[in-house]
């Protein structure tokens, strides 16, 4: 067994063990139902995070992709109120996602300014333009996001498959493509293992970072579509700080956050995990929500501990 | 000249400068189809840069390289490896946690519309590294093999169908001897392909064995180029370390009735397993001691066991005859040891902040951090340094990272000097600094070791050692081998010692 499929085997042993516990504990816990439930709740967490896996692969950080995620919803929700159709919408936000995360990639190369501060700076520009646009909740209307969210795919087990649990699967195929079968994904993974040697080695450093970021922004705009599809709603206070539970669900599905090391697959079980914690804290009814966070804190902490060594040994080898 | 017919590459009128540094200066040089080039010369010789230049990696300032008799503009090292020009760096040349066909398949072309084929990326590999008689398992973490066995896999990597000169930086840094042979194999392989081989390394019998011409690069400049077989280990070490100046000479014989004053610092068989063999080392109070040896004998590395910024694995050291229960540098400070280190701007200045500020960063530590040292007080302290030191500066508030090289180590100096030390460990005082400054620095050694104060110079360049030294100990290959004194110091005294097997 290759070396590094273990921190990914050790998410997927988590998350069956926890919904094991769950179907132990709750009878109809171990359903399908339960399992579409989580995917419809978590879609666009999961999907920011797989745009959030390439930053952090590449050896960032994206910390936008929450006011992204709101700035996408109350444009889209404007936007309706003034009769645009929502597929037009669609397509403008996610070509400006991408436009705004290579903005922010180039701006982190070409004046090699850190890309915490970079998308911290985005982080306030965005949620300041949600304010701009609206102070409201604003409900979107459109007889195509009804059939939207009313579309469903039956599993086998009584559960089902919700349009953003599609979207989000689907996405992570793409995704997977660009990570392992592109050669910007290898180049991703490149600058993120060693900058420097990938730039010796003819990586095209810069067009990598912009298009790394780019993704990542795209992938938080696809996430505003479907939580304001899931919604059905803009609202400027939208997904504060859900770049955080991004960033939490890529460290869960065993990327290394110095970059270089990861599967795009494992956020998918990372962002499962988390959501899997708050239904089995919600199924449990007695508990308060401080428990989600505190048992997601606990997870996230063995986790990082975990990887530093299984990880130890991909390192290049040190004279003494 | 060599004078075998057309060369490979042919470099002409290198410059390349760095803020504050002349890397190259206009540096000429010729590599031959089939033959291997050593590149030698000290740390700062300017080697890595000129290979940078050649490879792309770098933008020259002026100069030509022409290859096969064609001028050529190198622009990246994609476009050099599509020349033909393939490039070996050293310590970064692959990404560890990638696997072997990752690490090969990088920035190629094997797949259309930015896809990668991985069928044929496997296969690529897999003919490369059969080229280099490398059967390994192309799906492991390149960081899991052997350092030999990643260095053979960037060759591999670098080499293509067209390659006409390879270029490796310090190839055998890491290697043993067994590794080194086979990589040597490797190397007299490609040579018979009618490759061109620039090797640049500082193991001497390395040269010996595999090359066929050396060129000897000195501060940026070119010494000589000579054929091997014309040349002998004294001839190179000369070239490399030693130069011809009367004015040294003079000072050595000032030295002759020079009596040393008391132990100040006794090391008894200090030591540190694979990194620098245990020796004894004594300083006296008023007396210089040199500490001359080539790249990688371990010069840096005595210092810094002294010093405590290596930490010992074996002996023990006294300080006036008390011995210190644990060597650090705090404890060294507290001791009133103090230290300039060799890469003034990684480890010695803090190039953002004023020359005031970095002078009493190394006070401020001895007083410990909550005896705060009033304004006034500093500012007096840095104007009576840059006095004293006549560091070229309109004030104290200037931020270091401004200042020429040579009054960049003037500011490492005064640092030192503001903890009022007994004991000053100066690793490569000189280092790129022009020669104005450079004989200031030394005269500033020779007026504080007069004041009553021991100290330690490790420099690679042997015309200091003679000039500032009452007494020289001479290292090699991590071992001291011995000690010269007064009269007896001379260059070809330190050279015959270096060289002697």
């Amino acid at each position: 067994m290759n070396q590094k499929y273990w921190p990914l085997l050790a998410t997927i042993t988590v998350f069956i063990a926890l919904f094991v516990i769950g179907g132990s504990m709750y009878n109809n816990f171990l359903s399908t139902l339960v399992l579409g439930h989580i995917l419809a709740d978590n879609a666009f967490i999961i999907i920011a995070a797989i745009g959030t896996t390439f930053v952090i692969l590449s050896g960032g950080i994206d910390l936008s992709v929450g006011s992204m995620i709101a700035f996408v919803g109350v444009v889209m929700a404007v936007l309706d109120s003034a009769g645009w159709h929502p597929l037009v919408t669609i397509a403008m936000m996610l070509a400006f996602g991408f436009l705004f995360g290579a903005f922010q990639g180039f701006i982190i190369d070409y004046c090699k300014i850190q890309p915490f501060i970079m998308t911290l700076a985005g982080l306030f520009i965005l949620r300041g333009g949600c304010f701009m646009v609206t102070l409201d909740s604003v409900p979107i209307k459109h007889p195509f996001v009804k059939m939207m969210a009313s579309t469903r795919v039956p599993l086998p087990g009584g559960g089902f498959l919700t349009t953003g649990a599609m979207v989000m699967l689907a996405s992570l195929v793409i995704a997977i493509i660009i990570a392992h079968y592109t050669r910007f994904g290898s180049n991703v993974y490149a600058i993120g293992g060693d900058r420097e040697s990938a730039r010796l080695m003819g990586v095209p450093t810069r067009k990598t970072t912009v298009l790394t970021y780019a993704t990542g922004g795209i992938y938080a705009a696809l996430a505003g579509v479907v939580y304001a599809l899931y919604t059905s709603s803009g609202y400027p206070l939208a997904a504060t700080g859900a770049e955080l539970n991004a960033i939490a669900a890529v460290v869960l599905g065993g990327t290394l956050l110095t970059g270089g090391v990861g599967l795009v697959a494992g956020t998918l079980f990372g962002g499962m995990i988390l959501g899997l914690i708050s239904t089995l804290i919600i199924f449990h009814g007695s508990l308060n929500s401080a428990w989600i966070m505190i048992s997601s804190g606990i997870l996230l902490f063995v986790f990082i501990v975990m990887h530093r060594f299984l990880i130890g040994s991909f390192g290049r080898q040190k004279l003494s | 000249m060599t004078g075998l017919g057309s060369p490979r590459v042919e470099l002409r009128n290198i410059h390349k400068s760095f803020p504050g540094v002349v890397a190259l200066d206009d540096v000429n040089l010729s590599f031959q189809p089939g033959r291997v080039h050593a590149l030698l010369g000290e740390n700062g010789a300017g080697k890595s840069t000129l290979i940078k230049v050649l490879s792309g990696a770098l933008a020259m300032d002026s100069g030509q390289i022409f290859l096969d008799g064609q001028l050529v503009d190198v622009t990246s090292t994609t476009a050099a490896q599509a020349m033909g020009i393939s490039t070996v760096f050293q310590e970064v040349n692959l990404i560890p946690a990638m696997s072997v066909v990752k690490n090969m398949a990088l920035a190629r072309n094997n797949g259309r519309y930015g896809f990668i084929s991985w069928k044929r990326a496997r296969k690529d590999a897999t003919d490369r590294l059969k080229r280099l008689r490398l059967d390994i398992d192309i799906e492991r973490p390149v960081g899991s093999y052997s350092v030999a066995i990643q260095q053979l896999i960037a060759i591999s990597r670098a080499l293509e169908d067209n390659t006409s000169i390879l270029v490796l930086d310090e190839p055998t840094a890491s290697l043993d001897a067994k590794e080194t042979a086979s990589l040597f194999a490797v190397i007299n392989e490609l040579k018979s392909n009618g490759i061109a081989i620039v090797f640049i390394t500082h193991f001497l019998d390395q040269v010996f064995d595999i090359s066929d011409d050396v060129s000897i690069l000195r501060n940026g400049q070119l010494v000589s180029t000579d054929q091997i077989k014309d040349l002998t280990r004294q001839d190179v070490i000369t070239q490399m370390i030693g130069r011809e100046l009367d004015e040294a000479e003079h000072t050595a014989a000032d030295k002759s009735n020079f009596t040393a004053g008391k132990d100040m610092l006794v090391a008894k068989g200090l030591g540190r397993h694979r990194t620098l063999a245990p020796f004894d080392l004594t300083l006296r109070a008023g007396e210089v001691v040199g500490l001359a040896g080539l790249l990688g004998s371990g010069r840096t590395e005595m210092v810094k066991l002294v010093f405590g910024a290596i930490q010992a694995d074996a002996g023990s050291i006294e300080i006036d005859g008390v011995k210190m229960p644990k060597i650090s540098p705090q404890k060294s400070l507290r001791a009133g040891i103090a230290f300039c280190p060799e890469d003034r701007k990684a480890e010695g200045l803090i190039g953002e902040l004023s020359i005031r500020e970095n002078i009493m960063l190394s006070m401020q530590a001895k007083r410990g951090w909550l005896k705060r040292v009033s304004r006034k007080e500093q500012e007096k302290l840095a104007e009576e340094m840059i006095k004293a030191l006549a560091i070229a500066t309109p004030d104290a508030e200037k931020p270091v990272g401004q200042l020429s090289g040579g009054n960049q180590q003037k500011v490492v100096l005064a640092r030192s000097l503001a903890s009022t030390p007994r004991i000053l460990l100066l690793d490569e005082p000189t280092r790129g600094i022009d020669v104005g400054a450079h004989a200031e620095i030394i005269a500033l050694i020779r007026r504080l070791c007069a004041d009553g104060m021991a100290l330690l110079v490790a420099s690679s360049e042997l015309d200091e050692i003679v000039a500032a030294a009452d007494r020289v100990v001479v290292m090699r290959d991590r071992h001291k081998i011995g000690e010269i004194d007064g009269k007896e110091i001379t260059r070809d005294n330190i050279i015959q010692m270096i060289a002697s097997q």
